[in-house]
C-alpha cells in the first residue's frame, strides 16, 4: 500500500499572534497562525485540500472509499465525508465514512487508508481554536490535508513500510460534545504519561521495518502535547538535521490534520529512497515509517505547502477573528435572517450545489450554470450534457461590494464570472480584498460554507482570486 | 413582437394616487380605500358602475380580495396580479386589454404596496425553498453591476460616473420637492447625495428609491365613450411588457450596460403608438429610477440618447425639467418612493396631470408646446433577467 497523491490546504488568512496580546493585554507570542474564513470548516477545508491531491490523478486510482477525520465536525448525527464526497464528484458507489471526535482519529483514517484493500482517499481537517486568551487559541492553526492511498503496483507512490503503536487511557486533554473549547490537564503530567509509550512506539515501527533511526532522514515529531513533543524529539537518536520543523510558528497545530500536514512539508523535501518517521501522540502514540519511491514527484499536490506557507495574507484582527470563532456576537443588519436551504431541492441538484457541476448543450455546446433543460442559445430542449466547472478558471466580468446584504462577514463581494471556454454565473467571492477587485482579475472556485441557519449548513460555491494567478503576479 | 395593439381603443377618464411615504397609521386597506375614492370621484364615476377591477401587489395581500375586502366590492371580477416592479403597470395594461376587449365597458386599474411595516432596510423579497446556490444580493448591489461595466466600455472614469449618478437624485430630488404626494420633499444638495453612505457598489443611499408604502388607481373606459366622464381623457397609444429569458446571467455575451427585455418593450410600445423618435415626440417620460444607474442606462435603451452618450446627455441637463425630454418630473421612485404594486399607475398619475397641464409648479413646458405624448417604464427584476413595460398614453386621439 501506498500514497499516490497527496494534497494540503491552508486558508488564506493568518493571525498575528501578537493582536491577542494587545488586545488582552497579556505578554505577546511571536509568530503567525492559519485561520479559517467565517465560510471555511473542517468540511471545506477537507474539499480544498482534497481538490488539490485528486488534480490530474489517473481514473483506476480513483478512489472507493472516502475517510474523513475531524475533531471540529460541522454535524454530528449525519456524515461529513458525503459532502467532501459530493463536492469531489467521486464515483457514487464509493462508501464515505466519518471518524471523528477525537485528534487522535487522524493519524487513525491515515492507518486505516493505509490498510485498504481497495484505493482509498483519506481526508483530515480541523479548525481549531480555544477560549480567548487560551494556548489552544493561541498555537492551534486551521488546515487539511488528504492522501489518496493504493494498493502496491503503482511506481509513483510513496510506499508505506510500517507502524507501531501505543494506547493509553488519560485525561490529558478533553472535551465535552458541544462545548466551545477542550481542556487540559496540568503541562507535566502530559509530559510524564506520553514520553516513554512514544518511544515504545517508535521503537516497535522501527524494528518491525528494520529501520534504524539514524537511518530516517525526515522525521516528524508532532501530536497534542508540544511538551511531550520536544522531550520525544531529542530521545529518539536521531539526527538533529532530520527533525522536521512542526510549523508552529507560521501555521500553529491543525490537529487531526497536522500528522498528514507535516508528513507533505517533509515529503516536499524529501529525495527518492528517503525514509521518513511520523510520530504523534494524541491518547498513545503512533509511528508510521514511509519510503519515497523514484517517482516521488507525482505525489506532490499540485500547490505545495511550501506556495501556500509562503502567500498567506495577514491583517486580521482579533475582533474580526473572534466574531469569526462566533465568540463575539455581532449586531446584525437590519435584513431577514437568512432561510436554510430546503433538502429535496437540494438533492435534486446534488451535482450542482456540491460539485458545481453545470449543464452543456450537446447541440450548441453553450454552457449552463446552473444547469438547465433547454439551451439559452439555440433552445434545444434536454439535450444536455454533464460539465464540471469546478476546477474550470474563471474572469471577473463585472462586479460589486454589497453592504446590505446578509453575510456572517460584511462586505458581500459579488462578481459576475465568465469561464474559460463559455459559462457565466453570478456568484460570491471570498478571500479578496473589496478595495482591488476588478474588471478582468483571475478567479477560481472553492467549496465553502455560505452560511448557517436554522441548524442547516449552506455549502456552496465562491469564487476566489486565483492562487496561481498572484504566484504569476499577475492582476 | 407582433402585437397589433389597442392605439386609441381605450381611455383614461379617472385617477387617483395618495401620497406615498411612510404612512404609518395607515395600511394597505386604508391606501387603496383612498387611491380608490379619489380615482372614482375624478372620473365621476360611482362605483356600481365599475364593472371589473385589477388589483396589483407584490407582497400586500394575495388574490382579489386584496381589493374587493377593504373597498365591500360585490360580486365582481377582482383579478390580483404581479410581475415585480411592473406589477402596478400590468394591473393597467390587463383593465385596457379587458375594456379593449368588449368584455366591459369600465374597468379600474389598482395597485398597491405596503412596505414600512416590514421593519428591513431595503426590499425584502420573499422566494420559495430552494437549494440555497443562488447569491442573495441587495437590489441596489443587482444594479450597481452595471456601474464598473458602462464606465469600462465608455471609457468613464469612476469620478465622472459618480458625478452622473449624483445628478440623476439631484435632478429627481428637485422634482420631488415641487410634488405634494411624493415621499422626499426637498432638494438635496449634490454634496450631500455624492458624500451619503455607500450600500452597494458605487451607490451611495441617495442613489437609491425612497421604500414607501403608497397606492394609485385609474379608471378607463372604451375610447368613444371616454368624453362623457371628462373633456381631457388619456388616450392608449402603447402597451407593451416583456418577460426576458433571462440569459443575461448566463451568457458570456451580456455585458450589463443595457436591459435587452427594455429595449424590446420599447420597440413594441412605439410601433404601436406610432412613435417614430421619442426624443422629440415625447412631453415627457416616467421611468423606472430604481437606482440612478438604472436611470442612466435607461436614456440608451429607451432611445432617449445614442449609446454610450446618456452620461453626457445628464449631465448636459437634457433629462431635467426643463430640458428636452423631461424624466420623472414627478421625483421618480428616487424622490415620489417605490411602493412596488403602485409605481407604475403613480408614473400614469404624472402623465395624467402633466398632459392635462395640472401639474402646478412642476408643469413641464414641453406640453405648452404643443407635444402630446407621455411614456412610463417599469423594470422589474435586476441586470440579465428582468422584465419590463414601457407604455405610451396621449392627450389628443389620432386623426
Amino acid at each position: 500500500m501506498g500514497i499516490v497523491a497527496a494534497g494540503v490546504y491552508l486558508p488564506e488568512r493568518r493571525l498575528e499572534r501578537a493582536v491577542i496580546g494587545e488586545a488582552l493585554a497579556t505578554p505577546p507570542a511571536p509568530g503567525t497562525r492559519s485561520v479559517a474564513s467565517y465560510d471555511e470548516d473542517s468540511t471545506t477545508l477537507g474539499v480544498e485540500a482534497a481538490r488539490n491531491a485528486l488534480h490530474g490523478l489517473a481514473g483506476e486510482l480513483s478512489p472507493r472509499r472516502v475517510l474523513f477525520a475531524t475533531a471540529s465536525p460541522a454535524y454530528l448525527e449525519k456524515t461529513n465525508a458525503t459532502a467532501v464526497h459530493a463536492a469531489l464528484a467521486l464515483d457514487p458507489a464509493a462508501g464515505a465514512y466519518d471518524v471523528g471526535g477525537a485528534v487522535r482519529s487522524g493519524v487513525g483514517a491515515l492507518r486505516l487508508g493505509a490498510d485498504a484493500s481497495e484505493p482509498t482517499l483519506v481526508v483530515c481537517a480541523d479548525v481549531r481554536t480555544g477560549l480567548p486568551g487560551s494556548a489552544d487559541e493561541r498555537d492551534g492553526g486551521d488546515g487539511a490535508v488528504a492522501f489518496a492511498f493504493a494498493p502496491d503496483g503503482p511506481a509513483d507512490q510513496v510506499r508505506v513500510v510500517g507502524w507501531g503503536s501505543a494506547s493509553v487511557e488519560v485525561l490529558d486533554r478533553w472535551r465535552l460534545p458541544g462545548e466551545p473549547a477542550a481542556h487540559v490537564w496540568e503541562e507535566r503530567f502530559g509530559e510524564h504519561a506520553y514520553v516513554a509509550v512514544t518511544q515504545a512506539a517508535f521503537a516497535d515501527a522501527c524494528k518491525t521495518t528494520d529501520t534504524t533511526p539514524d537511518a530516517l532522514t525526515h522525521v516528524v515529531v508532532t501530536g497534542v502535547h508540544a511538551r511531550a513533543a520536544r522531550a520525544v524529539a531529542k530521545s529518539l537518536g536521531v539526527s538533529p538535521d532530520a527533525l522536521v520543523d512542526d510549523l508552529g510558528a507560521t501555521v500553529g497545530n491543525t490537529g487531526t490534520a497536522h500528522p498528514g500536514l507535516l508528513l507533505v512539508h517533509a515529503l516536499e523535501r524529501a529525495e527518492p529512497g528517503d525514509r521518513i518517521a511520523i510520530v504523534t501522540i494524541a491518547d498513545g502514540a503512533d509511528a508510521l515509517i514511509l519510503e519515497a519511491t523514484d517517482a516521488l514527484g507525482g505525489v506532490l499536490p499540485r500547490q505545495t505547502l511550501a506556495e501556500q506557507l509562503s502567500t498567506g495574507s495577514g491583517g486580521l484582527s482579533y475582533e474580526t477573528f473572534l466574531t469569526w470563532r462566533g465568540m463575539l456576537e455581532r449586531e446584525p443588519p437590519r435584513r431577514p435572517d437568512p432561510t436554510p436551504p430546503a433538502a429535496p431541492p437540494s438533492l435534486r441538484h446534488d451535482p450542482w450545489k456540491f460539485a458545481f457541476t453545470g449543464s452543456v448543450c450537446e447541440a450548441c455546446g453553450e454552457r449552463h450554470l446552473p444547469p438547465a433543460r433547454v439551451c439559452a442559445r439555440c433552445g434545444a430542449v434536454d439535450q444536455m450534457g454533464p460539465v464540471r466547472m469546478a476546477d474550470v478558471p474563471a474572469r471577473i466580468a463585472t462586479f460589486t461590494v454589497d453592504r446590505l446584504a446578509f453575510t456572517p462577514s460584511p462586505p458581500l463581494v459579488a462578481a459576475v464570472l465568465d469561464f474559460e471556454g463559455g459559462g457565466r454565473f453570478r456568484c460570491e467571492l471570498t478571500d479578496v480584498d473589496p478595495d482591488t477587485v476588478a474588471i478582468g482579475d483571475h478567479v477560481e472556485m472553492t467549496f465553502r460554507r455560505i452560511a448557517t441557519a436554522q441548524s442547516v449548513h449552506n455549502y456552496f460555491w465562491k469564487g476566489r482570486p486565483a492562487r496561481g494567478a498572484r504566484e504569476r503576479g499577475e492582476s | 413582437m407582433s402585437s397589433h395593439g389597442i392605439r386609441d381603443q381605450v381611455a383614461i377618464v379617472g385617477m387617483g394616487c395618495t401620497p406615498f411615504g411612510e404612512h404609518w397609521d395607515k395600511g394597505a386597506d386604508d391606501l387603496l380605500v383612498d387611491a380608490v375614492g379619489d380615482a372614482l370621484s375624478s372620473a365621476s364615476v360611482p362605483k356600481d358602475d365599475v364593472d371589473a377591477y385589477w388589483v396589483g401587489t407584490m407582497g400586500s395581500g394575495i388574490s382579489g380580495l386584496t381589493l374587493s375586502r377593504p373597498l365591500r366590492i360585490d360580486y365582481k371580477p377582482v383579478t390580483r396580479v404581479e410581475n415585480m416592479c411592473a406589477t402596478g403597470s400590468e394591473s393597467f395594461r390587463n383593465a385596457c386589454y379587458a375594456v379593449a376587449s368588449g368584455a366591459f365597458d369600465v374597468a379600474m386599474a389598482t395597485g398597491v404596496e405596503k412596505l414600512k411595516d416590514g421593519g428591513f432596510s431595503g426590499l425584502v423579497v420573499a422566494s420559495p425553498p430552494d437549494d440555497g446556490t443562488t447569491a442573495e444580493l441587495s437590489a441596489p448591489a443587482l444594479f450597481s453591476l452595471l456601474g464598473p461595466a458602462y464606465c469600462k466600455k465608455y471609457g468613464v472614469d469612476d469620478a465622472e460616473f459618480k458625478d452622473v449618478l449624483t445628478r440623476i437624485a439631484w435632478k429627481n430630488h428637485q422634482n420631488g420637492a415641487l410634488n405634494p404626494r411624493a415621499q422626499f420633499r426637498r432638494e438635496v444638495p449634490k454634496e450631500t447625495i455624492a458624500c451619503s453612505p455607500i450600500m452597494a457598489g458605487n451607490l451611495g443611499i441617495f442613489d437609491c428609491s425612497g421604500v414607501s408604502d403608497g397606492a394609485a388607481a385609474a379608471v378607463v373606459v372604451r375610447a368613444e365613450d371616454a368624453h362623457r366622464y371628462t373633456d381631457h381623457p388619456l388616450f392608449v397609444k402603447g402597451l407593451s411588457f416583456v418577460a426576458g429569458p433571462a440569459t443575461g446571467v448566463v451568457d458570456t455575451g451580456y455585458d450589463y450596460t443595457s436591459f435587452p427585455e427594455v429595449v424590446a418593450a420599447a420597440r413594441d410600445a412605439y410601433q404601436q403608438a406610432g412613435v417614430d423618435d421619442p426624443r422629440a415626440d415625447l412631453a415627457m417620460a416616467e421611468v423606472h429610477d430604481c437606482f440612478t444607474p438604472t436611470e442612466l442606462v435607461l436614456m440608451e435603451d429607451l432611445g432617449f440618447a445614442e449609446r454610450g452618450f446618456a452620461w453626457k446627455e445628464v449631465l448636459a441637463g437634457t433629462f431635467d425639467r426643463d430640458g428636452a425630454l423631461p424624466v420623472n418630473p414627478d421625483g421618480g421612485l428616487k424622490a415620489f418612493g417605490h411602493p412596488i404594486g403602485a409605481s407604475g399607475l403613480r408614473m400614469l398619475f404624472e402623465c395624467w396631470l402633466q398632459l392635462r397641464g395640472e401639474a402646478g409648479d412642476r408643469q413641464v413646458g414641453t406640453v405648452g408646446q404643443g407635444k402630446t405624448l407621455a411614456l412610463t417604464h417599469n423594470l422589474g427584476g435586476s441586470p440579465g433577467e428582468c422584465v419590463s413595460y414601457v407604455g405610451v398614453v396621449g392627450s389628443e386621439p389620432d386623426a
